[in-house]
């Protein structure tokens, strides 16, 4: 029923301000593609050193946005603090490695010396996600939306600030397994071993998740929270419970995710969670927040773009040093997906129930 | 349901405790406040600490035991709270005892010999059942703490608390008041030791602050009853009287406090004055703006190119008229991001806009720009602000000549972010009073309530954020002009956080609460350097704990004291 031609306008300026957005976007993105294609300077084999790396990077991302993801599905919360239950997974693998690399273990078995600080990692992370849960989230739970996610923003600094506590504001440099050192051979591409390892084991965990979540007594009892708490309760399932469980399942993944973090780029710090945690967050709104699927896609997807796009598109541009505004591209592709498509690339189903 | 015998959760208690002890132990707390004394030469901080929480575990199993039994009874309630104190204790001195065996050092940087020393006293692992008996006394005496009556132990808890207060700041009034004079410096040597209070200060205080809080206690009601009976024109003038004394304050301070806590009292000022911007946009709108920190970086920057005289200075034009136009370019930009972000709801609006912060400084502090804003290296050499006439621009790097009196030093960008602190405050309270201000609260409340009552929520919202953010801008333009330069790598989200802390610790939507927030989160770790290792940390732990228990705020707004407290104002208004 809006008559004044005043507000009329704005709302044509709104739409007109969002299609420019949209128009200049995908235009710089076009013109930069063919700028850099034409240009030549890279080699296919260096495309796919990119689309490699991406993929494994993004495999880390889709893991870590599982949590975002589960979460979010059960309590339509935001958990700020995840990207730092990722850190603290990070920690407790270093310590564990470091000790048993001092010890030579991880020489002789280095799968097990791979699996042990992963399974240690997720265990920490899980526990240090159901302390938080209980004292920052639960006594929020039912207070209106800001409430939880202030106290989430709070807990990500408490947690961080800990850790800086604990150990120090240095950076830690995980300990090198030997066996993942080098390239392997794929069909005439030399890929490095550890983007191999990393991106097969985060599937594979991922794997384990989703069958958890679609198959088991406890995912069913997750999926029923997430339609309906109250419908859920009254069909005998603890609620509270099961949210534990899923901040738990969700940390874990989180943790192994720092593990796998810190194959790839062999650092542990304090402050590591905090730029992986938001660009995990925007792959879990990119694939549809609320969906497993969805998150695994839209992990991918950004992973695949950030590591692509510098020299894709932004080199094309003429932006001296495309590298250094990596994290500029998903940043703007966390503000965009917000802006256009809020339910994500497969979300739309169930966010249209549940906005 | 059978109960939980209070023994046992007494012993829980003492456990946790006992846990969140050795947390802090291995943050680092304690071994660094050990350095400061509360008491000079009887008890440091760190001890203090501990003591603390012994003394606080013997409390809440003294008040769990008096819920378990549904009522007080002395001697359970004195058992508890010795049993709780007691293990609390024990964990400490399990800490000591593992540690002298094992090298806890090779994960946690805090496990130091020193933390030892201070846990036991500095008489050695041998001696370590000193601290459950410690634990024990101090349990006690937290559990008789309940037990006192009321008259008694609000004036106790209220001296011990003054007490804290003084011993922290001591060495702060010490220099100050030495440098008044041979008469104020006696007192001060009599009242402050080098690192804390001495034996004497402390007496003085205790007791003082018992005093005046039994008078108050007697007195208090006819001292208030005695002000409402005032004619209006006797109140009018009382709270003139009080207005006046804190603008004399608050004016007068920096000029006697030094260079040092000048700086502090100029960077609270800043953080009110953004705290007041962000205040419209969180407090009144409830949009929550994790982005604040953009528009900051853009008044900073568009002053920093308008007046700089460094090699990025585009125009070198006078701060006065720098200013208008940095805040006119936040406000502009804030609604260029605003329009199309506000469509958006709550927390992924919080999310959306910290990604509009991230952007904006990445795009400042990367090479591709720096042609234009100096990538990592910033900008330098912005003028300071003249009240004259500036002479010409000669080359790049030589500052112009102000023919006048220059605003150069932290007090004189004092007043100017006072008077600018005050405007914002002004127009803030008018907008809250207006058809406007209602309109954001309506929104604040319920989105669709508020467009089914003909509010226009884009418009009324954007308006909110333009105005933060051309506070935000105001906010950054004289933080520049402070600093005399700007790095990209000082607008982390950090600074949102803050802004956004000190609104919640304050208040949502109360003016007053910002200015409480901003000198308890910003001016109080500024001052203290052992605090201000652990302000983060700190920070973390004030936002959850005033979102558990006082999501209010401290010096909450009248509407919201109302709306979050409705059901006890209901039954105060039946009984």
């Amino acid at each position: 029923m809006r008559t004044s031609p005043g507000e009329r306008l704005l709302d044509l300026a709104v739409s007109g301000v969002l299609w420019g957005f949209r128009i200049l976007l995908v235009a710089a993105i076009l013109i930069g593609t063919i700028a850099t294609i034409r240009a030549g300077k890279y080699t296919s084999e260096q495309w796919i050193d990119f689309v490699v790396f991406g993929i494994s990077q993004g495999s880390i991302y889709a893991l870590i946005a599982l949590g975002y993801t589960m979460v979010y599905g059960i309590l339509r919360m935001i958990n700020f603090a995840h990207g730092d239950i990722f850190m603290t997974g990070a920690f407790a693998a270093y310590f564990l490695a470091t000790w048993m690399n001092g010890t030579g273990f991880i020489d002789s078995y280095p799968i097990l010396g791979l699996l042990i600080p992963i399974l240690f990692a997720m265990i920490v992370a899980g526990g240090i996600a159901m302390l938080v849960e209980r004292i920052a989230y639960r006594p929020l739970r039912g207070a209106p939306r800001l409430v939880p996610l202030i106290s989430a923003i709070g807990a990500s600094f408490f947690l961080e600030y800990a850790f800086r506590g604990f150990f120090g504001p240095g950076v830690y440099a995980y300990p090198p397994i030997k066996a993942l050192e080098g390239e392997w051979d794929i069909l005439g591409i030399g890929i490095l071993k550890v983007q191999v390892v990393v991106a097969v084991a985060a599937f594979i965990m991922m794997a384990i998740l989703y069958s958890i979540v679609m198959f088991t007594k406890v995912g069913k009892a997750m999926r029923a929270v997430s339609e309906s708490k109250d419908t859920a309760a009254l069909m005998g399932i603890d609620v509270n419970r099961i949210i534990v469980s899923t901040f738990a399942l969700g940390a874990a993944m989180a943790g192994a995710a720092g593990v796998l973090y810190s194959l790839i780029f062999r650092q542990v710090g304090f402050f590591m969670g905090f730029t992986p945690g938001i660009k995990a967050f925007t792959a879990a709104v990119l694939g549809g927040i609320g969906n497993i699927p969805g998150a695994m896609v839209g992990g991918l997807v950004l992973g695949i773009f950030e590591s692509v796009g510098p020299s894709l598109f932004l080199e094309g541009l003429g932006i001296t040093r495309p590298y250094q505004l990596k994290d500029a591209i998903a940043y703007t592709m966390l503000v965009m997906i917000l802006l256009f498509r809020p339910s994500g690339i497969l979300g739309e189903r169930i966010t249209t129930k549940k906005a | 349901m059978k109960k939980e015998n209070f023994l046992w959760s007494a012993v829980k208690t003492g456990l946790i405790v006992g846990v969140v002890a050795i947390f802090i132990c291995f943050v680092g707390m304690v071994e660094v406040f050990s350095k400061r004394d509360v008491i000079e030469k009887l008890i440091t901080l760190g001890q203090f600490v501990l003591l603390a929480a012994m003394f606080s575990a013997g409390f809440i199993a003294s008040r769990h035991t008096s819920s378990l039994l549904e009522k007080n009874k002395p001697v359970s309630n004195l058992v508890a709270g010795l049993v709780a104190g007691l293990f609390t204790g024990l964990v400490l001195a399990l800490l000591v005892v593992v540690g002298a065996e094992v090298n806890l050092r090779a994960v946690f940087l805090n496990a130091t010999t020193t933390l030892y020393d201070v846990l036991t006293l500095d008489k050695g692992v041998g001696n370590v059942w000193i601290l459950p008996l410690i634990g024990a006394v101090a349990g006690l005496l937290g559990a008789a703490s309940l037990l006192l009556p009321q008259i008694l132990r609000r004036p106790i808890t209220q001296a011990l608390v003054f007490v804290i207060f003084m011993a922290f700041f001591s060495g702060l009034f010490r220099v100050v008041m030495i440098n008044q004079g041979s008469d104020m410096s006696k007192a001060a040597k009599y009242l402050f030791g080098q690192t804390g209070l001495t034996l004497e200060g402390t007496l003085i205080f205790f007791l003082g602050v018992i005093a005046v809080s039994m008078l108050w206690s007697y007195k208090g009601k006819d001292i208030q009853a005695g002000v409402t009976r005032l004619p209006k024109a006797g109140r009018l003038s009382l709270r003139v009287i009080v207005y006046a004394l804190i603008a004399y304050v608050a004016l007068g301070l920096p000029q006697v406090s030094g260079p040092f806590i000048a700086q502090v009292i100029v960077t609270v000022a800043l953080f009110v004055l953004m705290g007041l911007g962000l205040n419209i946009t969180l407090g009144f709108a409830g949009l929550l703006d994790l982005g604040f920190v953009a528009f900051y970086a853009i008044g900073a920057y568009t002053v920093g190119l308008l007046t700089s005289y460094g090699a990025f200075g585009l125009q070198h034009i006078p701060f006065w008229v720098a200013v208008p136009i940095a805040v006119l370019v936040a406000m502009a930009s804030g609604a260029m991001l605003g329009l199309p972000v506000l469509g958006i709801r709550g927390d992924y609006l919080a999310i959306a806009t910290l990604g509009f912060g991230e952007i904006v400084r990445l795009l400042a502090g990367s090479d591709f720009l720096a042609p234009f804003f100096g990538g990592p290296q910033g900008i330098i050499g912005i003028q300071k602000p003249c009240l004259g006439t500036l002479g010409p621009f000669i080359r790049v790097d030589v500052p112009r000549v102000c023919n006048g009196l220059e605003l150069g030093k932290p007090q004189d960008i004092y007043y100017i972010a006072v008077v600018s602190a005050v405007i914002i405050a002004f127009v803030a309270w008018r907008l809250r009073e207006s058809r406007l201000g209602r309109a954001w609260m309506a929104i604040r409340e319920d989105e669709d309530v508020a467009e089914a009552l003909g509010v226009n929520l884009i418009q009324t919202k954007l308006l909110a954020y333009m105005l933060g953010a051309a506070f935000a801008g105001l906010g950054g333009a004289i933080f520049a002009t402070l600093i005399g330069s700007i790095f990209a790598t000082s607008m982390q989200l950090i600074v949102s956080i803050n802004v956004v802390s000190l609104i919640i610790v304050g208040g949502m939507g109360s003016i007053p609460g910002v200015i409480v927030g901003a000198i308890a989160l910003i001016g109080l770790p500024e001052l203290l350097r052992e605090v201000s290792e652990f302000r983060f940390l700190l920070y973390g732990a004030t936002l959850i704990i005033m979102m558990l228990a006082k999501p209010e705020g401290l010096w909450p707004s009248q509407a919201t004291r109302r709306e979050l407290h409705h059901t006890e104002v209901e039954a105060g208004v039946k009984a």
